[in-house]
């Protein structure tokens, strides 16, 4: 049982239900009062973020367990709670949410022009659900938010998305749903053996070993489709370049965060000597996913499809921190999926500020864009040097603690992975090169510069960027006490036995479960 | 229990459902204002839910059992009803059908299940299942101006009377084995031999033949295509709960002690259902047939909680139906809505920009969709995750995948209509036939699909307490 800290105030609840009460105010405001509904969901979106600030100047970082806990039974027949709680390892994605969700309004403000009020309510849904996903300490509770997410999400990019928006809207909640069902019977499972819902007592539970592989295996088809990791990484291209420009930022800044969330906090804690066993196969996939990412975004004649190719090969580093198995690679992935989160969404913002402008996606359609949007091209290089991990920006910090880490662990993945950020900044470079360098090319004469609103949304992007960059011990610190809680009951595990061994044990559970 | 030969008490429900009934098939002429005769069902339905509520008990000696797994199902047959009234007049008044007899008839139905749910007895269940078919059969044919109608009824008719032979052939198997037509007492004096198995295989086909399992389910698409939609709805809930009120006492109460023998019979049926119901609604373009399709589809998760064996097994089937009785009336509903003469709104495509035209219709049809696919945090998901939990729990946790991988196949032809709906842009003018009775009806399902979806505490525990 990991220690668990009761809030005085219902807090996480205040944060999760704020923008639900949100979308319920903006479904009673007329259909024509576009202004008041793009206001009212600003509004909200900010007032969550101010509720979710507490989280950052009152959490306690020499704390290993849960806080700001709410516990209530939900479902009693099944022993089901509506059980909230955050550590080290979900506090930083509920305050990324809570700020990605105002800064997906404001980049929507113009762009989102047909059935609005839809758009909003549904956006504001997805904030809420994925404030759960982070918050909630009971696995049944944890399921239903992790699914209800996938509806206004189906509807964000295939009502407000690109021309291929129905395909690609379809495939991402098949893959999505293949993945998650076997997830759902993983907790039908586990909640049978064990007879409890509640993550912290399932935390330090001892499964029979072949038992703990093959809910390993069922968790992670939930969250290898999500991350989303090779060779199920399809749907991503398809729906990022799809979506508009606030589905992609949510799916890069959030979404894809929540499978690698779920590996810590499921996978690693819930079936540590399978982990322990299963590690080496996660890194080989970790290794394909950084280098065929990197290799695919070089192939790329399509702005958001390069930076949705990137995402595989920069989630492809998160993975890999994290099945390091050390304290250095772990907090490097945690890290690696704030800047990921920040990085990724802004480069889709800043794709989607010309879109607006352009209705073109095609690398070709641009060029010489630096002497057109001055400012807007300096935005574009801090981010486009965030992604390739210069010394200075967050993703150095982020991506220097993973290498270190597997360095620690694995030396050849570290030689493998490390080949992944010299093509990263081989793409990216070459990337900047053909949009704002050379030439102006005459469909982008004139274009104008960006607008207040587009750099008061990018600026917080900027500023996190750096921050991070320059001084990562205020995120960093957050993490210390959670992951090595979490590296030592892995660890204490081991060692596993032989791989022979586990077959037995696996094909034992299959047929006498 | 007490013990009483002539308790009519018990039987209230069933007395009062049939003496209204023939009331309004016999006084249809004499009145005039057809409404009266909506408003009499409605009321009556409310009426004869409160007389099960009040009338637990057993009569004529063991045949009638008024326990409460009974009263669960007589609650499940009740919702399903009232909600049909509910979307019947716009619809019956259009094609000419509002008249008592349409009422009565699916009153005599509803009496029909009741004697399947409560029946103790093979010979009483065999007679609730005619009473209820032969009321289903007219109405699926009632609009008898539409020849879809009348093919769909004759299909329904022909199959349905061969699968009543099947019901009389193992009826009269088990009698020549075990010398007894009472469900407890064949418990006792079954012996698994083959002639016993045969009577099992043969109460398994007749039985799944009303509950649309595949193979025998060819009747379901064209029969729900051809009814009235609110018969549809009707039908397609509660006589596939009456199927599984019945399969339910006798396979988990007279042939309890051969469940390891028909669990292997039974468990490729329901798979199979699974996945043929599911892999059919894909191609279709009907959304009468699509849902036909999902019907048969949802009898194969249900098939498995059966299989299960278990009691946790059996109220999870209890939970599913009436879920199911809300989500799927709800999206019938929302197709009654839409229906107009020539076919008019039955083509998936005539759902193209429903959320233009009418924001408020296609948002209570994504609810229902996302519900029937199972999605939280509808109503669909809890009863699914009590449905597979209980199949785990039985022992069976690869059954469970495959109805979870069958359950994804079933999100593309349920989201395709989202999609339609909200992806697409109008293409034809839609008239939809707008009236205070059928918005009840889709209230009342929607607040059912989201309460239950958001807090199935007390209702779970309801549904544990509600079986024998």
């Amino acid at each position: 049982m990991v220690d668990l800290r009761l809030a005085d105030f219902p807090l996480l609840s205040l944060i999760i239900w704020l923008p639900v009460a949100g979308a319920a105010l903006l479904f009673v405001i007329p259909r024509s009062q576009e202004a008041l509904i793009k206001i009212v969901a600003l509004l909200v979106a900010l007032a969550d973020f101010a509720v979710s600030l507490p989280l950052w100047f009152h959490f306690d970082r020499h704390f290993s367990g849960f806080q700001f806990v709410e516990k209530h039974t939900w479902i009693k027949a099944l022993g089901a709670h509506y059980f909230l709680g955050v550590d080290g390892i979900s506090v930083l994605f509920i305050l990324l949410s809570a700020l990605i969700t105002v800064l997906c309004i404001l980049i929507s403000w113009e762009s989102i022009t047909d059935k609005v009020k839809e758009f909003y309510i549904a956006l504001l849904l997805t904030s809420a659900a994925m404030i759960g996903v982070f918050c909630a300490l009971d696995l049944l509770l944890f399921y239903v938010f992790w699914e209800a997410m996938l509806i206004p999400m189906y509807l964000i990019i295939g009502i407000w998305g690109g021309p291929r928006r129905l395909y690609a809207t379809i495939k991402f909640v098949l893959y999505t749903l293949l993945g998650s069902v076997l997830m759902l019977i993983g907790i039908i499972v586990i909640y049978l053996k064990i007879g409890t819902f509640e993550v912290p007592t399932l935390m330090r539970m001892g499964l029979p070993y072949g038992l703990q592989v093959l809910l390993f295996l069922a968790f992670f088809a939930a969250f290898a489709v999500k991350v989303p990791m090779w060779p199920v990484h399809t749907w991503l291209p398809d729906a990022h370049t799809e979506a508009p420009t606030a589905g992609s930022v949510i799916l890069a800044g959030i979404l894809i965060k929540m499978g690698a969330y779920g590996f810590l906090r499921f996978s690693l804690s819930f079936f540590p000597k399978a982990t322990l066993a299963l590690a080496v196969p996660m890194l080989v996939l970790s290794i394909i996913a950084i280098i065929y990412g990197a290799l695919a975004c070089l192939a790329q004649t399509d702005l958001k499809r390069l930076i949705a190719y990137s995402s595989v090969s920069h989630m492809g580093f998160v993975t890999l921190g994290i099945f390091s198995l050390t304290a250095n690679g772990v907090e490097g992935a945690i890290l690696q999926m704030i800047n990921h989160g920040v990085v990724t969404g802004a480069l889709f913002m800043c794709v989607g500020i010309v879109y607006d402008r352009t209705h073109s996606r095609e690398i070709s359609y641009y060029g010489g864009l630096a002497t057109v949007m001055p400012i807007y091209a300096a935005f574009f290089m801090v981010f486009t040097m965030a992604s390739i991990g210069l010394p200075g920006t967050n993703g150095f910090i982020g991506e220097f603690l993973i290498l270190l880490g597997t360095f620690q662990a694995k030396k050849w993945a570290t030689v493998f992975a490390a080949t992944g950020v010299i093509l990263g900044a081989c793409y990216m470079l070459w990337l900047y090169q053909r949009v704002f360098c050379q030439k102006v090319n005459p469909n982008i004469a004139g274009l104008p510069e960006m607008k207040l609103r587009e750099l008061v949304s990018l600026l917080p992007m900027l500023i996190l960027v750096l921050w991070i960059g320059i001084y990562p011990k205020s995120f960093l610190s957050f993490m210390h006490p959670s992951v090595n809680g979490l590296l030592q009951h892995v660890q204490a595990a081991g060692p596993v036995t032989s791989i022979t061994q586990l077959i037995k044990e696996g094909l034992h559970a299959i047929l006498f479960a | 229990m007490p013990f009483s030969l002539l308790n009519f008490k018990a039987l209230a429900p069933e007395i009062f459902l049939v003496l209204v009934a023939s009331f309004m098939v016999l006084f249809d002429r004499a009145i005039r204002a057809k409404d009266f005769f909506f408003w009499t069902a409605l009321l009556g339905t409310l009426v004869a839910w409160w007389l099960c509520r009040t009338s637990l008990g057993i009569s004529f000696g063991e045949s009638y059992t008024a326990d409460h797994y009974g009263f669960f199902l007589k609650t499940i047959f009740l919702l399903s009803l009232f909600l049909s009234i509910l979307i019947s007049p716009v619809y019956a008044r259009r094609r000419g059908f509002h008249f008592g007899e349409y009422y009565g008839l699916l009153y005599f139905a509803v009496c029909g299940m009741m004697l399947m749910a409560s029946g103790t007895d093979l010979l009483l269940i065999y007679i609730g299942l005619e009473l209820m078919s032969l009321s289903i059969y007219v109405l699926v044919a009632v609009d008898w101006k539409d020849p879809r109608g009348l093919e769909g009824g004759l299909k329904y008719f022909l199959l349905g009377s061969l699968a009543s032979a099947f019901l009389i052939l193992g009826l009269a198997i088990i009698y020549g084995r075990t010398g007894t037509l009472f469900l407890a007492k064949i418990h006792q004096h079954l012996s698994v031999d083959p002639a016993v198995l045969a009577g099992i295989a043969f109460f398994l086909v007749a039985l799944g033949f009303k509950v649309a399992m595949v193979p025998f389910h060819m009747w379901a698409p064209d029969a729900y295509e051809g009814a009235p939609t609110p018969v549809t709805a009707f039908m397609s809930v509660a006589a596939k709960a009456a199927g599984f009120a019945a399969l339910g006492r006798i396979f988990l109460l007279a042939f309890a002690s051969a469940h390891p023998m028909w669990i292997k019979l039974l468990v490729p049926f329901a798979v199979l259902t699974m996945f043929v119901g599911n892999i059919l609604a894909v191609v279709q373009t009907n959304i009468k047939r699509m849902l036909a399709y999902s019907s048969v589809a949802h009898a194969g998760y249900i098939l498995l909680g059966i299989a299960a064996g278990t009691r946790e097994g059996l109220s999870a089937v209890l939970l599913y139906l009436l879920i199911y009785a809300f989500m799927n009336i709800g999206a019938f509903g929302i197709v009654t809505l839409l229906q107009r003469e020539g076919g008019v709104g039955e083509s998936i495509y005539d759902y193209q920009g429903l959320a233009r035209l009418y924001p408020f219709p296609a948002l209570l049809m994504l609810l229902f969709m996302f519900s029937l696919t199972g999605i939280p945090p509808t109503a669909g998901f809890m009863g699914k995750f009590y449905l597979f939990r209980s199949v785990v729990h039985a022992g069976h946790p690869w059954l469970a995948v495959l109805a979870v991988l069958a359950s994804v196949i079933a999100a593309y032809p349920y989201l395709r209509i989202v999609m339609f709906m909200y992806m697409r842009e109008p293409e034809r003018e839609l008239r939809p036939a707008f009236s205070l009775s059928l918005w009840a009806a889709l209230g009342i399902s929607a607040l059912g699909v989201l309460i239950i979806g958001l807090y199935p505490g007390s209702l779970l525990h309801a549904v544990m307490g509600s079986v024998f």
